[in-house]
């Protein structure tokens, strides 16, 4: 029973995480427009244009080594089982398409995940213990549209724009291997590449990081607002921001890529 | 006499099953101080997170300006919070901001005043609480009693007929403790303020309040002017006023406690 007990318990408490993360995705979709730089509340475009900076500038090195060690390694290993059948050309098959629709989305989201969720709860939950939160409550200010909208918007200009990166350093980290093993010019390799690719594994690519990008933000902030207590619980927090947004987001790619295979779309 | 400007009725709240408020009424006046005493854990500053909507009840009700709080849309609750000031214990002023910047953000946020006019207004009323100098500093670079001043600045940054302290003399030496006191009086008597002081600063109380209330464990055992209170014989105001301190009074439960422990990892006489 004891079992049973905590079993429901647990549900209970991920039920009503689901619902508080709905209810400050419905809230912040409700305020995004005035973030935007023509008819939104002064101030907070100024305060995104920061925000993409500290999300998406300052994580430029770090996509860019990880993607171009995850576009090496996998042109290695693809190739190496390739060149037992003569069909080592087709590594750049492989590299082009899982960077597109899956790993360059994933790698970024994970980076991201990593730098900002993780920032994003700090800062929220620091601005809970020090009662700044409830100041900015009982001065009439709504916490979503100052703290989390500017982040949001941020996040989905930026970090589809770091992901289209990350896959251009994937894919070229690919190139560099092909032609040290294969002999194969930049020139051949980019038109064996842009046969493989399609307008749809751009676009699913790109879906992705967009939703990738609203968990990060939406787990970093609400996970921040939960903060209660002392500084011991922000550390929590910040954990638990990227713990939980990089689950959710693999999640996430699950079920798009289900549905994507599914629909007959893949 | 004029309608209460804040009303409290049968506020009760409890967390985890202990209760923090029991059934508490109190009606402040408009224009007046009104200093609500307490010592640590009486309730004081779960009842000032009520009164300015920051949580919810258990029952009772809680009107500002005629308006139950606990039940009006989100664009009444806004503009009640536009009357209302509050400066946090902490101060809770903006650590990424520097201090102008802080007093600003209200202008900014909540009017369509122009850039120039807000610089002028923040201005003013850093001067008015003595930070004239310290507009460009973070709040990092204030000292206490500074952050204090800065946090009372900013709650009124859009004349609030309603201004809140919380604890405002905690921490800080007597001199500036007594120059907070002077400001509170100074905003009450120029801009005819309604405050409520939440302390257990007896001096400071004394010196600026019409009339006090005092919670004690929960409940509100007084209410009234600094005369009577001084006049007052309740064995728990006394303790109060006179710094006489508690020694643990329950000795019974503590020997029942011993026992069980005594009986648990049994030792034997």
């Amino acid at each position: 029973m004891n079992l049973l007990e905590s079993i429901g318990a647990s549900v209970v408490d991920q039920l009503a995480y689901v619902g508080g993360l709905t209810n400050q995705w419905v809230r912040g979709m409700t305020v995004l427009a005035r973030v935007l730089p023509f008819g939104g509340t002064r101030g907070r475009w100024q305060a995104a244009i920061r925000q993409m900076y500290a999300i998406g500038v300052s994580a430029v090195p770090m996509v860019a080594v990880v993607a171009a060690c995850a576009g090496f390694i996998l042109a290695i290993q693809s190739a190496s089982a390739l060149n037992q059948f003569g069909a080592v050309q087709l590594a750049v098959n492989i590299i082009v398409i899982a960077f597109t629709k899956e790993l360059g989305p994933l790698l970024t989201a994970t980076v991201v995940s990593g730098r900002s969720g993780s920032a994003f709860s700090a800062e929220i939950g620091s601005m809970v213990v020090t009662e700044e939160i409830d100041a900015l409550r009982t001065m009439a200010i709504d916490p979503i549209e100052l703290v989390l909208a500017p982040k949001l918007i941020a996040a989905v200009i930026v970090v589809p724009c770091l992901t289209i990166m990350s896959s251009v350093f994937g894919i070229m980290a690919g190139a560099g291997f092909m032609f040290l093993k294969a002999h194969m010019s930049l020139n051949v390799y980019c038109q064996y590449a842009l046969e493989a690719i399609t307008l749809g594994d751009a676009f699913t690519g790109l879906l992705k990081s967009l939703v990738f990008s609203t968990i990060i933000v939406h787990v970093g902030c609400i996970e921040g607002f939960k903060v209660a207590g002392g500084p011991e619980s922000v550390g929590r927090s910040a954990t638990s921001a990227v713990v939980t947004s990089t689950l959710l987001v693999i999640l996430a790619d699950l079920l798009i890529t289900s549905a994507f295979y599914l629909t007959g779309m893949n | 006499m004029d309608e209460p400007i804040i009303s409290i009725r049968n506020l009760t709240v409890s967390f985890g099953g202990r209760q923090v408020l029991n059934g508490v009424n109190l009606d402040v006046r408009r224009g007046e101080i009104i200093a609500l005493l307490g010592a640590s854990g009486s309730g004081k500053s779960t009842m000032l997170r009520h009164m300015i909507g920051l949580a919810r009840p258990d029952s009772g009700t809680i009107h500002i300006q005629g308006v139950n709080i606990n039940q009006c849309s989100a664009r009444e609750l806004m503009a009640i919070r536009r009357d209302l000031g509050v400066a946090f214990q902490g101060s809770a002023l903006f650590s990424s901001m520097s201090v102008e910047e802080n007093i600003q953000l209200p202008l900014r946020e909540l009017t369509s005043l122009s850039d120039s006019v807000i610089e002028i207004m923040a201005f003013i009323k850093l001067a008015s609480v003595g930070l004239a100098d310290a507009g460009k500093l973070m709040p990092q670079e204030l000292s206490g009693g500074m952050k204090k001043c800065a946090a009372v600045a900013r709650a009124t940054a859009l004349d609030p007929e309603i201004l809140i302290f919380d604890e405002p003399s905690a921490g800080l030496d007597p001199i500036v403790a007594a120059e907070l006191d002077e400001l509170i009086l100074f905003l009450n008597r120029v801009f005819r303020m309604t405050v409520i002081v939440v302390t257990h600063e007896m001096v400071s109380a004394f010196r600026v309040a019409d009339r006090l209330a005092m919670l004690y464990q929960g409940s509100l055992i007084a209410v009234g002017t600094k005369d009577s209170f001084s006049a007052s014989t309740d064995p728990r105001i006394r303790q109060f006023l006179d710094r006489k301190p508690q020694r643990i009074t329950d000795s019974e439960s503590v020997q029942r406690r011993l026992r069980e422990l005594v009986t648990m990892t049994g030792v034997t006489e």
